[in-house]
């Protein structure tokens, strides 16, 4: 295990709402997570459940004006970044805190060479030179593996396939030595051979440069492959959090242990798979208990009216439910 | 089991009752679907336009136009074309609300009688765009292949072609009229549409659903009808928004030159023409009303144009 | 890219053959022939055939259309047939430069325009400056620019005495010839760069570039403006064309001695010469326009000349 040097981020309670035609969508409500160095989060969820929305507040990158952090704070090596001007916050995006988007088809200016979009972040963050620059961006290619640095610089995104694209966009995002890379769904867009090839590049990649990371995915095998703590999170809410051990044969969220049925296995008989009934809520307006309360094989009474408190399963492992309560027992008995 | 509904007191997690701690009965609390009313493409899209004041305004000044087209001359105790020497250049009054032009003829009246012109051009231009464009752009784009290259080559070519020169030179050897003008926007009118259809069916045609429709046997005309040209529907009502302004631009524009409309006829191109002599000797009615309604038409016909753009593109739609 | 270039040549020439012919066609179609009424003075059956065997009028069509074809491809179409003592060339000469002059500004203060209030509309989106920019936008459309050169007359030279009101001796004559022109083709310009610059701020590579911690400024000038611009340049060819023709009505509103005088005149009076000397240059010239649109597509879009370069 890593050693922890204290809290790099730290995220509490945050609440993310968006201003749209149907009303007020609340994307987020109320996360709280915290990374140190050198770890690996992953956050885990199926597509609109708030954790790109997450992802991006902790970048100050919602969207304006539509999207808002309601409440919340984002601490950043002890500094509260979700109320910094724009201006401030420019000086952390991409040079101490960078992100790798989910499709490298499109993450790529098309109309600029590869070159001068790896270099321009670092000759405006760190003020190096245009040679120092492309030296530097060159050495960031052949970490990711690209060979023939020299002359892809002077090639456009479109004369790459779709993995080195990705390389591309992993370079660029390592370029300025960032203490903390926030991947979204980065290899979602990739073919399965490339794939993997791309969650070893980040293992190595965290080896040498002992980075910490938020890996947003809703593939509990990039979780299994890449984190150290995994958050489970539906509805705008962690569900669960802990290390990964605790998440993958501890579960205790009943929403947990559905994603974990819903996995492909080839060891196992097909009839194990289960995919998950229903739909998640409307954000629209959130309902008042559980949010998973409609697809629970477990729901009670209770479920339907209270939202359930965050509970501690042990030392670094918390679950949102019900069913931790002792008095949950007796009707699971019954039941 | 169920609370009683007259419980005052908030239930907070710390509070929570007993007895609320038992499962629910599954098939009793069947799934609350989330069914938001479903509203069809085109009434999702009229709800858009109805919101879009502006739009609204430029159609409600496009019905009273149209209205003021048809009975305005009718309505009117003035001739369009009668000339009254003795009522020569006179200024706007309660007996002739536009005033009358140097033959002593009723500028209001003839302001309607060039609205019919205008609008008569600019429909004829949309429906031959529609007509040609349509189906050349849907038989490249749906035949695809070495039809699709020769019939794109030939839009290309046409594309080329200076448009307003080639009007010109249709003037020249049809002689000016209502109709040559006609002829001469529909020349090359149309390419613009048979390229947006072109495109929008290349682009429709690897979809499913009309592979699905292939599949069941159905003939290329019915796939055509059935699913690509309701599906092509936006773009194309965007399009001709576009086309009438444009031409009742062109024929403003050639009446102007004295290429267009002849005398004793009125439009309103060649209205401003005479008063544009006329504004020298300061009877500025005889450029106003004409000008004024021309600009307003291309005003009226842009912002619905604008407003139908946002409520059929759902790209756009926020 | 050299056959990319090769390419769009050939298809320019075929083009302008076909605008040739087109031409011819259309001529020999009018009836009547032009010297039946010559500068007023109706001429003896003798002389009008004197007259059209000097202009190969007598000729037998394919003959004529031969004749054509050679005099465009060496630009030698003689003296105009009204006006004998100038040549078509002499006439393009004079008056060529003038439109040439009054067009090209039309077109550089209609792109820079444009572009300039479009940028600002898209970054300010649904702000003031945005309903200021698409409000003067939609008026430019809409007024045509016959309506807006005698407005501006009016206003500045007849009430305010401030601008000339016509002919071209300098820079206060041309100052209101060159907005009534360039005001149309700018407000088309500023809403197509606020559409396609709404669009482009939205693409991911915006938002990678805003991750990597650049200005706004930058993003807008470096990733933003270049794509947005794509769209403006292919309309580039047609604004062209639409500022030409334009040229027609405001050289005559302003007297301005320019090409587009003689050219209608010419129409007119049926002066073959100069109706086909300066529909073939006004075509050629437009035709060598869109074929610079065409290679400039390619520069700003990296992906345009790889799959024309691939296909071909």
């Amino acid at each position: 295990m890593k050693k922890p040097l204290g809290k790099l981020l730290e995220v509490k309670n945050l609440h993310v709402s968006f201003q749209t035609h149907g009303g007020e969508v609340h994307a987020v409500r109320g996360v709280d997570f915290d990374i140190e160095q050198g770890e690996t989060l992953a956050i885990v969820g199926e597509s609109g459940c708030g954790k790109s929305v997450t992802s991006l507040a902790v970048m100050g990158l919602i969207p304006k004006p539509h999207g808002k952090i309601v409440a919340g704070s984002i601490q950043f090596k002890g500094t509260e970044i979700s109320t910094l001007s724009a201006k401030r916050m420019r000086r952390i995006q991409g040079s101490d805190l960078s992100m790798i988007f989910q499709d490298p088809m499109t993450a790529l200016n098309p109309t600029l060479t590869i070159g001068s979009q790896l270099t321009e972040g670092i000759i405006y963050q760190k003020k190096l030179s245009r040679q120092a620059a492309h030296q530097k961006a060159i050495e960031m290619l052949e970490l990711v593996g690209l060979s023939n640095a020299e002359q892809r610089m002077k090639q456009y995104p479109h004369q790459f396939s779709g993995g080195m694209r990705q390389r591309i966009v992993i370079a660029m995002a390592l370029i300025c030595k960032p203490s903390l890379i926030i991947a979204d769904e980065p290899t979602t867009a990739l073919d399965v051979t490339i794939q993997a090839q791309i969650l070893e590049l980040f293992d190595q990649i965290q080896e040498e440069t002992n980075v910490s990371m938020i890996m947003i995915t809703h593939d509990l095998g990039v979780v299994a492959k890449t984190a150290d703590r995994v958050a489970v999170m539906y509805a705008g809410k962690i569900v669960e959090m802990g290390d990964k051990r605790d998440i993958f044969y501890h579960a205790k969220h009943p929403y947990t242990q559905a994603l974990l049925n819903a996995i492909v296995r080839l060891d196992l008989p097909s009839d194990t798979l289960k995919p998950i009934e229903g739909a998640p809520p409307d954000l629209f307006a959130p309902p008042q208990g559980c949010s998973f309360c409609d697809r629970c094989p477990f729901a009670m009474e209770v479920c339907r009216h209270v939202q359930p408190p965050t509970t501690a399963v042990d030392d670094h492992h918390t679950a949102d439910c019900w069913l931790l309560d002792k008095r949950a027992d007796a009707a699971l008995a019954k039941g | 089991m169920t609370p009683s509904k007259g419980m005052q007191e908030k239930i907070t997690a710390q509070n929570v009752p007993n007895a609320w701690f038992h499962l629910l009965d599954r098939k009793k609390t069947v799934q609350q679907s989330l069914v938001r009313p479903s509203v069809s493409y085109w009434s999702d899209a009229w709800i858009q336009l109805k919101k879009n004041k502006l739009a609204m305004l430029g159609l409600g000044f496009l019905i009273l136009l149209g209205i003021a087209a048809l009975f305005g001359p009718i309505l009117s105790p003035y001739s369009v074309t009668a000339q009254h020497l003795t009522l020569q250049n006179l200024a706007p009054s309660p007996s002739h609300w536009f005033g009358t032009d140097e033959l002593g003829r009723d500028v209001f009246t003839r302001t309607w009688y060039g609205a019919r012109i205008s609008l008569f051009v600019g429909v004829v231009a949309a429906l031959v765009d529609l007509l040609i464009g349509v189906a050349y752009g849907g038989i490249s784009g749906y035949i695809g292949g070495k039809t699709d290259l020769v019939m794109m080559r030939i839009i290309e070519i046409l594309y080329g072609l200076p448009y307003l020169l080639v009007v010109i030179l249709l003037m020249v050897v049809m002689g000016p009229s209502l109709l040559t003008i006609i002829v001469a926007l529909t020349v090359t009118g149309w390419t613009g549409m048979a390229r947006i259809v072109r495109g929008q069916v290349l682009q429709l045609k690897n979809y499913e659903f009309v592979t699905a429709s292939k599949s069941f046997g159905s003939k290329p005309w019915r796939i055509v009808r059935k699913n690509l040209i309701p599906n092509t529907m936006g773009p194309i009502i965007v399009q001709m928004t576009l086309t009438v302004p444009s031409a009742i631009f062109s024929e403003a524009f050639l009446s102007f030159l004295g290429l267009g409309v002849q005398a004793p006829f009125a439009s309103w191109g060649v209205m401003a023409n005479d008063g544009l002599s006329a504004l020298l000797a300061g009877y500025w009615w005889r450029l106003f009303f004409p000008a004024l309604f021309i600009s307003l038409t291309m005003f009226a016909f842009n912002i619905l144009g604008d407003g139908l753009q946002d409520a059929l593109d759902p790209k756009l739609r926020r | 890219m050299l056959r990319f270039v090769l390419n769009r040549f050939l298809a320019m020439i075929l083009t302008l053959w076909v605008i040739a012919t087109l031409t011819f066609l259309l001529m020999h179609a009018i009836p009547g022939s032009p010297f039946n009424n010559l500068n007023g003075k109706v001429l003896s059956d003798a002389a009008v055939k004197n007259l059209e065997a000097h202009y190969h009028i007598d000729q037998p069509l394919p003959i004529q259309y031969f004749i054509y074809l050679k005099s465009i491809a060496t630009f030698t179409y003689g003296p105009s047939i009204k006006q004998p003592a100038q040549t078509v060339n002499d006439l393009l000469g004079r008056g060529f430069p003038v439109s040439f002059e009054l067009g090209m500004w039309a077109l550089v203060v209609a792109v820079l325009t444009g572009v300039l209030l479009g940028i600002f509309a898209a970054l300010k989106h649904n702000g003031l400056i945005d309903y200021l920019a698409m409000t003067l936008a939609v008026l430019g459309i809409s007024i045509p620019n016959f309506v807006l050169a005698t407005l501006l007359i009016q206003e500045f030279a007849v009430n305010l005495h401030l601008l000339p009101a016509g002919t071209w001796q300098g820079l206060s004559y041309m100052i209101m010839p060159i907005i009534a022109l360039a005001t149309g083709p700018m407000a088309i310009i500023a809403r197509l760069i606020r559409s396609s610059m709404l669009e482009v701020l939205t693409q991911d590579y915006i938002r990678t570039a805003q991750a990597k911690g650049l200005p706004p400024f930058i993003i807008v000038m470096k990733h933003a403006l270049k794509n947005a611009l794509l769209p403006v340049v292919t309309v580039l060819g047609t604004l062209a064309a639409s500022i030409l023709t334009g040229t027609f009505v405001i050289e005559k509103i302003f007297a301005i001695p320019g090409m587009g005088k003689y050219f209608v005149d010419s129409i007119n009076s049926r002066d073959y010469p100069v109706i086909m000397g300066t529909t073939m240059f006004y075509s050629a010239l437009l035709i060598l326009m869109l074929f610079l649109v065409d290679l400039a597509y390619g520069w700003l879009d990296p992906r345009i000349k790889q799959s024309k370069e691939g296909s071909k």
